[in-house]
């Protein structure tokens, strides 16, 4: 019987700032025991638990794609007890990783179709992974249109700048990426609110397309009835969901909504089956 | 199975000598309450009590329990690495069980072990304890285990049952496990022919006194947004005041926290029972709660025992009927008039909550 509550041991290998308010870090992880990272096979869109000795257990969306290897990657914004004391953590501090968690985005579901990552704020790390997992040469042909909405508060909020920066200058992936404001004039994207760059920039509904949306509840709250303005149908718009956890296998009892267990059951949903359940998140 | 005899005179030099293979657990009064607790020294299990105040949940599934231990010294090799805590998992008995205590383990079991994930702690001290159930006679007036999937001589997650037959007990041996602790306990007398009408006599006289009943025909078939927004919720929950004692005090209960402890340089990780009754239980690191309110938590509560476990598992109610929580509220919610609310309701009829 494999212990699900013993994290897998590992080195933080690098730490990187990745916003202006400098509550954002992005940790890359190497596994002390190579092949505890073949037990770590993940998809794009699940999540695992950082533990941190001594404080405790952090539920956090892996940044990283499963096509890159020797390493895992999370980003994680200073909010409590684990986070604030990881964000004082170094390179070469030990400590422990347990997943993956969860489920993912329907990939083979989506595989032909056209995709829109609709993400918001710091929200936006397993949507890094779908992305880098999209445009893998390997995958790539395997979806028709990408399209990502991604939004913060300013420029400097924006996560992984360097790689959406890349990605603007490819032909297989329309950016969108747009800021609330900006003060800084040579800023050369959109301004505005996710919902309402959705409404401009989004590819039209048909059963051809997935909405992929994560974000904050507000951005989810006011996007929802522009995709439905839009006309997707409920089935191909999928949430990725957030609760505080604590075992990460459905046991412990406290993230359900409803019958379902967003730790276990999700954390990802297609909005017909939130429609079913009560809206505990 | 087969029907053993044990006479009285043969009790306590029976349990003695199975003490040589399994560590026995019994009821012992302590101040005023009984609790399960090992038998040492001789101590005989005391019968007299009609159930502990608190379930034995807690001796497979502890109110806190170490799952680690680590260090946090650098000159240690595995340093911030955690490690498996010492276990005593030898065999153990529990002598006079109740049977909803009992079944209460199967119910919880559902949530431990599943296809994708097993608890080690909790499979692991369920299948090290054989469980020695004692079949109630004289259920007190909150207990309603025939309508929550029990009984008084309910057989679900026991080994043997006993049935005080006056100068001696005739014990049902269900399974393997029992039988293997009968033969420790060195009791063999095979029970006269009548035993089995004896057995069932009894039964048919315990559940005939239990008189009080929650109606759970209609739970699953209600839509589940319909039951979630009913407005008599509000009612139900007003005098709660989230203490948590029924979720402490409930055998099916399993709800858990993890936390490190760290004293100096070394500490451990623990499993603790947790409660839906505390806002902290799903507060957000934003601040957001999703069951930030009373009527929120006190809805989950109900909502997961008599609808959400029903619909997922199709195993009847989350509530073997042991009563303790309508005993133990401090201001008298009580599950069986919750359960006739939802199972009564009908989402158009449900004009003025205040009546019902």
């Amino acid at each position: 019987m494999r212990n699900p509550y013993l994290p897998y041991p590992v080195r933080i290998d690098d730490v990187t700032v990745e916003t202006e308010d400098k509550n954002l870090k992005t940790f890359k992880f190497t596994f002390l025991d190579p092949e505890d990272e073949k037990r770590f096979a993940y998809k794009a869109g699940q999540f695992a638990e950082l533990s941190v000795t001594g404080k405790g257990e952090i539920p956090i969306g892996i940044a990283s794609s499963p096509t890159e290897k020797g390493f895992v990657m999370f980003t994680v914004n200073k909010v409590g007890l684990v986070s604030s004391f990881l964000h004082a953590m170094k390179p070469g501090d030990v400590m422990g990783i347990r997943g993956p968690m969860g489920n993912w985005y329907p990939w083979e579901k989506m595989e032909g179709k056209n995709v829109v990552i609709i993400g918001g704020g710091f929200a936006f790390t397993t949507l890094r992974s779908s992305i880098v997992y999209m445009l893998n040469p390997e995958n790539r042909k395997k979806f028709k249109d990408i399209h990502v909405i991604y939004g913060a508060r300013s420029p400097g909020m924006l996560l992984y700048r360097e790689e959406l920066a890349a990605w603007e200058r490819r032909d297989d992936i329309h950016m969108h990426i747009t800021v609330d404001a900006a003060n800084d004039p040579s800023w050369k994207y959109n301004v505005g609110f996710v919902p309402a760059v959705t409404e401009k920039k989004a590819p039209p509904a048909g059963n051809d397309t997935y909405a992929i949306v994560c974000g904050p509840p507000i951005m989810i709250k006011f996007t929802q009835p522009v995709l439905d303005k839009l006309g997707y149908p409920h089935d191909k718009i999928i949430m990725s969901l957030e609760n505080r956890m604590k075992c990460g296998i459905g046991m412990c009892g406290r993230c359900n909504i409803g019958k379902e267990f967003v730790c276990k059951d999700g954390p990802v949903f297609t909005l017909e089956q939130l429609n079913q359940t009560p809206r505990e998140y | 199975m087969k029907i053993i005899q044990i006479d009285k005179s043969q009790w306590a030099s029976g349990l003695n000598q199975a003490a040589a293979a399994y560590r026995l657990l019994g009821p012992l009064k302590e101040k005023e309450f009984h609790s399960f607790k090992p038998l040492v020294n001789g101590a005989l299990p005391d019968f007299s009590c009609l159930n502990t105040r608190l379930s034995p949940k807690a001796l497979v599934y502890p109110q806190s329990e170490v799952m680690f231990d680590y260090s946090l010294d650098e000159s240690i090799e595995d340093h911030h690495q955690l490690r498996e805590a010492a276990k005593d998992y030898s065999p153990r008995a529990v002598i006079g069980i109740r049977p909803c205590d009992a079944k209460a383990f199967v119910l919880v079991r559902l949530n431990f072990d599943t296809p994708d994930y097993q608890d080690p702690y909790w499979l692991r001290a369920y299948e090290s304890t054989t469980f020695i159930g004692l079949g109630c006679e004289a259920p007190c007036s909150a207990c309603f285990c025939t309508s929550a999937g029990c009984g008084p001589y309910h057989e679900e997650g026991l080994d043997v049952l006993l049935a005080d037959a006056g100068d001696h007990y005739l014990a049902k041996v269900i399974t393997d496990k029992g039988a293997a602790f009968m033969e420790a306990a060195g009791w063999k007398a095979a029970a006269a022919k009548e035993a089995e009408a004896t057995l069932a006599g009894l039964r048919q006289a315990a559940e005939a006194r239990i008189t009080s009943f929650v109606p759970t025909d209609n739970l699953r078939s209600l839509p589940n947004n319909d039951l979630y927004n009913a407005t008599f919720w509000e009612d139900v929950s007003f005098s709660c005041i989230n203490c948590g004692t029924c979720t402490y005090s409930c055998p099916t209960c399993w709800c858990f926290d993890i936390q490190d402890e760290t004293r100096g340089r070394s500490g451990v990780r623990m499993k603790n029972w947790d409660s839906c009754m505390y806002p902290l239980f799903t507060l957000h690191g934003t601040g957001h709660n999703p069951r930030g309110t009373k009527l929120q938590r006190v809805r989950q509560r109900f909502m997961h025992k008599l609808k959400y476990f029903v619909d997922k598992y199709d195993r009847g109610i989350q509530c073997v009927g042991c009563g303790r929580c309508v005993r133990l509220c401090p201001v008298n919610i009580d599950i069986r008039r919750v359960a006739m609310m939802m199972n009564g309701f009908a989402a158009s009829g449900e004009a003025c909550a205040i009546e019902s």
